[in-house]
């Protein structure tokens, strides 16, 4: 069947998409759009989170038709032209990359949650980023990566 | 395979009498593994997320009426207070990416003895309607659950929507897991009291072949309250009591040995479980008083 769908702000049409497909495989295999990683395809992971109707959701468990006419942003569509998303450069910064294959996933739930509360405490970056295995363990550094991005966004808000 | 997109109920049901063999689908956390593991190849997805009537829910004559396909996201945001059992269930569902997805109609479409809102549904006596071009029954959700995975669907039937009084009294819940997030309970239980009918509602999960009640513990409790003059004075809790409950609601349970938990161990945090709800209830009760 085709797919119709707009991905990272561009309208995308794909043929031949297989009734049982996952809007995952759509887009990592059909669009060339390889940033969601797939790892577990049964939504345990979050390595594959990306914001749907903007809404953050694994896209291994999202059936390709039900993204037929929707708004996907994928962690390619983060960052501005020029510029790494605060959560990326913070991510960077706080060396909370190290095999990267759960980075994706985290950046994107990362700024979907500082997005809805630009300052959260600790139980609420933990509870957001629930869904979003580091199997190098890294957490701590992740929640670093999370505080530093907060931190950074409200002082940019001061400086405005 | 056939990818069925209805845009209205109308539609959607008849769709399923025109393709029983079709698969519902809406927040794909259980049908979408099964295909991404290929362990599933049905004839047809029946998408359901494009069907407005199903992610509404509305208040009748003092019920509310869940549309099958609303989110646990949404039952947390907007159900808290007229639902807080299904509501506390909602919040220990998966992550929240599965939140924003799954939904309680799904738990329902699944009938995993595991699904977290079972047994906040059996205490709440909820009631499942459902629709085929052939008319709509309303089904006690205590009856819907049939086998292990298995429910009293008819294969021409959808599920509409779920019909839950919010409650006059105390509701909680508990479910025991390896962590905090991301876990598929490995024992559950809900509990309600009614003090306006003075009964008590039960649902256990996780630890028999589908979600159940423990009908005798309940009796129990509520008899228990009653003699005491419990329900009226909001006295404290005899402890002796509190205890029998739980050992009354483990011998309602029928648990197995899995990956998750042996038996043993499930009867165990039931009893202890069941213990904690009633204390935390109860509790909830004095101080509402």
């Amino acid at each position: 069947m085709r797919i119709t769908t707009t991905v990272n702000g561009e309208q995308r049409e794909v043929d031949d998409v297989w009734e049982g497909e996952s809007l995952l495989y759509v887009l990592r295999e059909r669009m060339g759009l390889p940033g969601s990683k797939n790892a577990c395809e049964q939504g345990e992971c979050g390595s594959c989170t990306v914001m749907l109707d903007g809404v953050p959701v694994c896209a291994c468990l999202v059936a390709a038709g039900q993204a037929q006419g929707r708004e996907v942003l994928t962690v390619e569509g983060l960052a501005e032209p020029d510029a790494l998303h605060p959560v990326q450069t913070a991510f960077v910064d706080a060396g909370a990359v190290q095999c990267g294959f759960c980075t994706p996933g985290l950046v994107v739930a990362a700024a979907d949650l500082l997005r809805q509360s630009p300052r959260p405490s600790d139980p609420e970056i933990r509870e957001a980023l629930a869904g979003n295995l580091c199997r190098c363990t890294g957490y701590e550094k992740i929640l670093d990566a999370v505080r530093l991005a907060a931190d950074r966004l409200a002082g940019e808000e001061v400086a405005r | 395979m056939e990818f069925l997109q209805p845009s209205s109920w109308a539609e959607a049901v008849e769709a399923k009498a025109a393709c029983p063999g079709a698969v519902p689908v809406a927040g794909g956390t259980d049908v979408m593994v099964g295909l991404n593991f290929d362990r599933r190849r049905p004839e047809a997805l029946l998408d359901l997320t494009r069907v407005p009537e199903l992610a509404a829910w509305s208040e009748h004559d003092g019920r509310v009426r869940l549309g099958a396909a609303v989110t646990y996201a949404r039952v947390i945001d907007e159900l808290g207070d007229r639902l807080p059992g299904l509501a506390m269930a909602s919040r220990t569902v998966g992550s929240p990416q599965i939140r924003n997805r799954g939904t309680v109609g799904g738990n329902l479409g699944a009938a995993s003895p595991a699904g977290d809102a079972h047994p906040a549904l059996l205490a709440a006596d909820a009631q499942v309607e459902v629709e085929s071009v052939r008319g709509v029954r309303v089904i006690p959700v205590a009856d819907f659950y049939t086998g292990v995975k298995r429910n009293a669907l008819e294969p021409d039937e959808l599920i509409a929507g779920i019909w839950v009084t919010p409650p006059r009294g105390p509701q909680q819940f508990a479910k025991i897991g390896t962590r905090n997030a991301m876990v598929i309970s490995v024992a559950a239980f809900g509990l309600a009291l009614h003090p306006d009918r003075r009964e008590v509602g039960t649902g256990i999960g996780s630890a028999a072949p589908t979600p159940r009640r423990a009908l005798n513990a309940a009796a129990f409790l509520a008899g228990a309250l009653e003699d005491a003059g419990l329900w009226e004075s909001r006295g404290k809790l005899p402890d002796p009591l509190a205890r029998e409950f739980g050992e009354r609601v483990r011998g309602a349970a029928a648990p197995i040995d899995d990956v998750r938990g042996t038996a043993s161990y499930r009867l165990h945090a039931l009893a202890v479980m069941a213990r904690r709800t009633l204390a935390w209830a109860w509790n909830d009760y004095q101080k509402a008083a």
